[in-house]
């Protein structure tokens, strides 16, 4: 893949994730486990994990077999690897630790339905051979932890005074429990994009003058 | 897989299934083996936390037995219970002597499901602790009733006598306003967390009327020990 | 839990345990339909329908799997059934009732990988109701989530007439909107749960 000029690097590819195409605040996809489970920084390492492992072993079997799996039963085919990989990451997690398992609950089996996977595999591993495919996956992995870790950690500092689950503040905090609530998810999701989007205005006004 | 002469465009029926049947079948093997290398691990972890709960509400238990109870009688556990069984955990010290009978109730509160483990003195015929083991109420608020001293402090002696037909609670478990709280088997709810309140009492008094009935008859058998 | 009604788990998923406000199934289509009222309620009638399948699917899956000591494989064949069982209902639709496969055909297939879809298998499972508990949660559910895609069409359908500052505009927005009304939602809990 070196000799093609025009194919983005293996290290673009893995960037592009990350930062460029970051699938939680620039594509917004994956919306469910991401507001759901990040009441807790801890929590939303741990989702992130999950789904970059599903996200990048899927990604590699789907690029491996791309040659072979025929376009009509792509998505069934697509759809019965990522589910294998999610009831691996399943057992996995209540085998390491039954506490992040419960908390998590059934947002893990529906790292399945996660848009981002089915995504990937569709516009990027179909296509490519598997090193870059799996690199690419590891790449929006790392994004989706990120984008979570960033949601989950400002949720758990605001709402519960602590970050991975060491208080911060010391015990005459009062916090903020909306937070850890439902709607707190909304909000500070929203308050991130609203960020990026301020962000993105001010340097589009930088460049225009 | 293709033979070179067959056109691309056009898949054959026969070449999808084959395909699919191939996935399909590398990816049941997958899940069996993951499955299969998890399980001892998955059990020695859920026994781990099991004991760690059980072990919090009796601190001399040294031995915890698992045992389904039915309408047929009780016995050691295997895997999940049936549907109409119920799960609970007899305890015992180090000498062997059943020392307290723990369970788990559940019902829905303010957010989600609110899961107690409860422990059963036979002797006195009462509930003398509990232990939350999951929920999702509001912090600050629901998670009271594991933090108010005074809601815990009703579990300390909460009489769940059997009537004298032992089908049914002599008195039901009921979960009272704050203050008003008069029997033995009521259970004073935290003001301004009285529907969390409501959950774990509801929770302990469905378990209990359907473990009870099953369980008492049986106690002589529990006491004989852990060994059969 | 044995131990709710019908009429208990109905009411619960639909207003304080509201799948889209309060459990995060189903935001894609929420963020991403709910920009108009006409299209908003077929959407949200085509999913309630297709939950309803999902979870009626699911549970007799879950007892056959059960019974054979099968429960690894619950996941895979959850998902691979209730994608066919949509395709089918789809095909079924086209042949009988042609209006109704025009009114709500469009949107089925985008459902089938809809988080609230397998969200109500899952629960339903992990919660271990039985068929006519499944049956009031995955109604429920449907309904909450229609609710929630209305009153989000409605009050979008109200800013479009309205000067907003640029970069509040899109997503962040239509997020805002959503932690508003859930946290209206929030006002509900308690409903039904006592008894």
């Amino acid at each position: 893949m070196t000799t093609n000029t025009k194919q983005p690097t293996n290290m673009e590819q893995f960037l592009e994730g990350i930062w460029k195409q970051n699938p939680v605040f620039v594509m917004v996809l994956g919306m469910c486990p991401t507001l759901a489970v990040t009441v807790s920084a801890f929590n939303a390492l741990g989702m992130g994990v999950a789904t970059t492992f599903v996200l990048v072993f899927s990604c590699a079997l789907i690029s491996l077999l791309r040659k072979q799996i025929p376009k009509e039963v792509r998505i069934a085919t697509y759809i019965v690897i990522i589910a294998t990989f999610v009831t691996l990451v399943d057992y996995i997690i209540q085998a390491v630790s039954l506490a992040l398992y419960d908390a998590l609950g059934a947002f893990i089996q529906l790292i399945v339905v996660n848009c981002i996977i089915l995504g990937r595999a569709e516009a990027h591993a179909a296509k490519n051979p598997p090193l870059s495919a799996s690199l690419n996956a590891l790449g929006m992995g790392i994004g989706f932890t990120i984008g979570l870790l960033a949601l989950g950690s400002v949720r758990e500092i605001l709402g519960a005074g602590k970050l991975f689950d060491i208080s911060l503040f010391g015990a005459n905090f009062q916090p903020w429990v909306v937070m850890v609530l439902p709607p707190g998810g909304f909000f500070v999701l929203g308050g991130w994009l609203l960020f990026f989007a301020w962000l993105a205005k001010r340097k589009e006004a930088r460049h225009g003058k | 897989m293709s033979t070179p002469d067959t056109t691309p465009e056009i898949t054959s029926s026969g070449r999808m299934i084959r395909t699919l049947a191939l996935v399909t079948t590398v990816c049941g093997a997958l899940i069996v083996a993951a499955w299969q290398l998890s399980l001892p691990a998955i059990e020695a972890n859920k026994k781990l936390v099991l004991e760690r709960g059980v072990k919090s509400l009796i601190p001399n238990a040294s031995d915890i037995v698992e045992y389904d109870a039915d309408s047929s009688g009780i016995r050691r556990a295997h895997g999940d219970p049936a549907a109409n069984a119920v799960r609970f955990y007899a305890a015992y010290d180090n000498k062997g002597q059943l020392q307290a009978i723990a369970a788990e109730g559940a019902a829905r509160g303010y957010a989600d499901v609110v899961r107690v483990l409860y422990g059963y003195r036979p002797s006195c015929e009462c509930i003398f602790g509990i232990k939350v083991v999951q929920m999702r109420e509001t912090p600050g608020i629901g998670d009271k009733v594991i933090t108010d001293a005074n809601f815990v402090a009703n579990f300390n002696e909460l009489d769940v006598r059997l009537s004298d037909d032992m089908k049914t609670l002599a008195n039901a478990v009921r979960t009272v306003k704050h203050g008003s709280k008069r029997y033995g088997w009521d259970i004073d709810a935290i003001a301004g967390a009285t529907i969390t309140s409501k959950a774990v009492g509801r929770g302990i008094n469905d378990s209990v009327q359907k473990l009870l009935p099953l369980l008492v008859p049986h106690l002589k058998e529990l006491e004989q020990g852990a060994a059969q | 839990m044995e131990n709710e009604t019908l009429g208990q788990i109905f009411i619960i998923t639909l207003l304080s345990s509201n799948f889209v406000l309060a459990m995060f199934l189903g935001l894609c289509p929420f963020l991403g339909v709910s920009g108009k009222l006409e299209t908003a309620v077929p959407m949200g009638i085509a999913t309630s329908f297709v939950m309803l399948v999902a979870s009626l699917c699911s549970y007799a899956l879950n007892a056959l799997l059960t019974h054979f000591g099968l429960e690894f494989l619950r996941l895979i064949s959850y998902i691979v059934v209730i994608a066919s069982a949509v395709q089918l209902v789809e095909m079924v639709m086209k042949k009988f009732s042609p209006a109704l496969f025009r009114a709500l055909g469009i949107y089925l297939p985008l459902i089938t990988t809809n988080c609230a879809v397998l969200g109500v298998a899952l629960f339903q499972t992990a919660r271990g109701y039985n068929l006519g508990q499944s049956v009031a949660f995955s109604l429920g559910g449907g309904l909450g989530f229609t609710l929630a895609l209305i009153l989000m069409a409605g009050v979008r359908e109200r800013l479009k007439l309205s000067n907003l500052p640029g970069v509040m505009e899109g997503t962040a927005l239509s997020l805002m909107l959503a932690g508003l009304l859930s946290l209206a939602f929030m006002g509900f809990a308690g409903v039904g749960v006592t008894r």
